[in-house]
């Protein structure tokens, strides 16, 4: 994500190492392919130009600091700038009232029902009782599309289907949510065009209607420069308070981030990530101006693998392995956990450095689809004792996975060596550390 | 055998108004730019980058026009700043009739090709099957047989957003539910256009981002599946952009041609805002022709998209 605005920028600050200090004509040099970048990465211009210019005047100011390299000091002001413009700390939706209602807002096909299923899975997970209300009455399908995804994350969805009204479904869907005791009430409504009065106006009474804690403005994150106009068109007539960036699991560089924030001056709140629905993540500023910096992501990382690993399952293989009995159950259990995490590049792209030098590399979901076929070709009294595979059965399952007898040796082998290491390393710590509580 | 003209009187002022937006804010801008001067200076043209690059004509496109101008300037020294816009017209136009594969963006269906396969691909929400619930009811309404392929097998209640639109148009929509092979609806929805001598089928796939290696491999094999049955089919892919998109459009259009060969552009959501730059750029930087443009939510909103009417359009000042 963003990879494209750091590759450049990192090409605009080696303009200036090897020149050991700042002086006005490089940095000024530097400040001009940054903006450029930033431009080219879809930034409002007119913002874009402030930016470098606010950066401009700071760099000039420190030229005499000696001590630092000059692209090290210019990466500082610049991460700083970007972290400042993208909202400063984390912000949470506001859940206030019984229910607490979320209203979802957005132009066409910005990934607004996709966003209310993560949202009411995130909801859920949380330990709240969610309901979803399918206010978009005018796309085809689109209430069948609210009710299968909300039957995917397992929470009910509140319709009807022949009421042409989307302000009456929201007052209803709400009355049935107090009914219910729901907690959380997320309504999802129709993709409508900023200058389209009529609909603007639909959105308005329905924000009226239901009184939202919370509006969201959901943003395509590949949207170019008219980010800001649609930004300040909704803001104007909702007054949101705060932004969702969807689809940020492609190669966008994203600058409507930075244009949207700046603009209107409301945090963005969530990023989605993908396809699947746990793929929704909470704006870190400073992690995402790290990101753009090519300064890697450790902590999302580190976090989104703690919300996906079951406690209860890692204290299980914990002492599994302090027993050493992993087997191949478990190692086909950790290849489900590190699935659910999601898309494995992205994953790579936050570990610092690995995302520059893999960014051409394709990984793939499917790297994992042999060795799956493999353990799965074994009977389940082999894969409880690894050590009874011997060269006949290899053979077997090499037939039965569709897989070669080399690629079954090999991923044998690699399961030795994997169980020697733990041994060494719950022999030498006496217990494995038990991963951290989930972060809330 | 040309089709339909679309650019009818009522089609242009169609154009004209979806475009209001664009026009007004390119040419008050413009205005702005050159209040109190006589003539194109450095100033002057600055703004004008500016005001390029915020319509999203992307920065290449913008350089490449501001070049051009510069240099008329530089040749023709009494060139006035009230003369920018004309020059500016010609400008984009030179641009984008150099590129224009179009022709005279007739809606063609190849003759003996019955039927004529359409393939549809595009990024998640860009309006694929949008798009084509108003295709397919421009083709009925010209008496073609259509027949439509749901191969979004993939996003949730997407083959029931076709159905609808099936329904809506009186077209039959082949299906074999959700989370099917996408490859093997679309082999029967061709099979089916064939047995039944249907004149179009088309095929709507799952939005996809680009950058997805496994999902652009499922376009690659729908499209090997299809040829196995025509073996010149698709005679058109589509890949739909979503007008609003930023500079991201351009990585969209490559990687989705290395997967699939796009034959052919269609822009839509181009009704509203600041948004007609995109096209130039798109048309500047790209070889694939721009073929549908959409301006508006109603069925004849999708228009065939001709270079000179656009910048017609584009740059006919508002009679009021």
């Amino acid at each position: 994500m963003f990879e494209s605005l750091s590759n450049k920028l990192e090409k605009a600050f080696k303009t200036l190492k090897g020149q050991g200090k700042i002086t006005e004509i490089n940095v000024a040099q530097t400040v001009k392919e940054i903006r450029r970048a930033l431009v080219d990465a879809d930034v409002n211009y007119k913002i874009a130009k402030q930016v470098t210019e606010k950066i401009l005047n700071e760099a000039k100011g420190k030229d005499v600091l000696i001590a630092v390299k000059p692209g090290e000091l210019l990466t500082k002001i610049v991460y700083d700038e970007l972290t400042e413009l993208m909202g400063g700390t984390v912000q949470q939706v506001k859940l206030v009232g019984d229910p607490a209602i979320i209203l979802v807002a957005g132009l066409q096909g910005s990934g607004k029902t996709t966003f209310c299923s993560k949202l009411a899975l995130l909801m859920k997970k949380q330990g709240r009782n969610t309901l979803l209300i399918a206010a978009d009455i005018y796309r085809p399908a689109a209430i069948d599309q609210l009710k299968v995804l909300g039957e995917q994350v397992g929470v009910e969805v509140y319709a009807e289907p022949d009421n042409k009204n989307a302000v009456e479904i929201a007052q209803n869907g709400l009355k049935y949510a107090k009914e219910k005791n729901k907690k959380v009430v997320i309504v999802d409504t129709a993709g409508r065009l900023a200058v389209d009065e009529q609909m603007m106006d639909e959105i308005a009474r329905i924000k009226a209607a239901v009184k939202p804690s919370e509006t969201l403005f959901v943003v395509d994150s590949m949207t170019g420069q008219d980010a800001v106009n649609t930004a300040k068109a909704f803001n104007d007539r909702l007054d949101f308070d705060g932004v969702v960036l969807t689809k940020l699991d492609g190669d966008t560089r994203g600058g409507a981030a930075l244009s949207i924030r700046s603009e209107v001056n409301k945090p963005i709140k969530y990023i989605g990530t993908g396809e699947k629905p746990e793929a929704l993540d909470l704006f870190y500023p400073d992690r995402m101006a790290q990101r753009i910096l090519g300064m890697g992501d450790v902590i999302s990382l580190v976090e989104r693998a703690q919300q996906a690993f079951d406690e209860e399952e890692s204290k299980r293989l914990t002492k599994k392995i302090r027993q050493n009995k992993f087997d191949f159950n478990d190692f086909l259990s950790q290849l489900e956990q590190v699935k659910k995490m999601g898309n494995l590049k992205d994953l790579v792209g936050m570990i610092p450095g690995a995302g520059k030098m893999l960014k051409d590399v394709e990984i793939d979901d499917n790297a994992f689809k042999p060795i799956e076929a493999i353990i799965k070709s074994m009977t389940p009294h082999e894969r409880g004792n690894p050590d009874l595979i011997n060269p006949s059965r290899r053979k077997r399952i090499a037939a039965g996975s569709g897989t070669t007898l080399v690629q079954v040796n090999n991923l044998m082998k690699q399961f030795e060596d994997m169980r020697k290491v733990m041994k060494q390393m719950s022999g030498m710590q006496g217990k494995m550390p038990s991963l951290p509580k989930a972060r809330r | 055998m040309g089709f339909f003209d679309f650019f009818s009187k009522e089609k242009k002022e169609k154009l004209d108004q979806g475009l209001t937006k664009t026009k007004e804010s390119l040419f008050s801008k413009i205005t702005k730019a050159v209040v109190g001067k006589d003539k194109v200076d450095e100033e002057v043209l600055d703004e004008l980058e500016e005001i390029l690059i915020g319509a999203d004509v992307g920065i290449q496109t913008t350089v490449k026009i501001i070049k051009a101008i510069e240099e008329r300037v530089a040749k023709d020294k009494y060139l006035g700043a009230s003369e920018l816009d004309i020059i500016l017209k010609e400008e984009v136009e030179k641009l984008l009739l150099t590129k224009d594969k179009a022709g005279t963006g007739a809606l063609e269906l190849l003759p003996g090709t019955a039927p004529y396969v359409i393939m549809v691909v595009g990024v998640n929400g860009v309006g694929k099957t949008t798009t084509i619930g108003k295709l397919a009811s421009q083709f009925h309404r010209m008496d073609k047989k259509v027949v439509l392929g749901a191969a979004d097998t993939f996003r949730a209640a997407a083959v029931e957003q076709l159905k609808l639109w099936g329904a809506r148009t009186g077209v039959p929509v082949i299906e074999h539910g959700m989370n099917t092979d996408p490859a093997s609806v679309a082999f029967d929805a061709v099979k089916k256009a064939k047995e039944i001598g249907a004149d179009v089928v088309i095929i709507d796939t799952a939005g996809r981002l680009h950058n997805k290696v496994g999902l652009m491999n499922e376009l690659t094999k729908i499209k090997r599946v299809i040829q196995k049955f025509i073996p010149e089919a698709p005679h058109e892919v589509l890949l739909v952009l979503d007008g609003s998109t930023g500079q991201n459009a351009l990585t969209q259009a490559q990687e989705f041609s290395k997967a699939t060969d796009i034959t052919a552009l269609a822009i839509t959501k181009l009704d509203g805002t600041a948004k007609g730059g995109v096209v130039i750029g798109i048309s500047d930087q790209l070889s694939v022709p721009v073929k549908y443009i959409g301006v508006g939510e109603k069925i004849d909103d999708l228009q065939l998209f001709n270079t000179k009417e656009f910048v017609d359009s584009l740059f006919s000042r508002e009679k009021k």
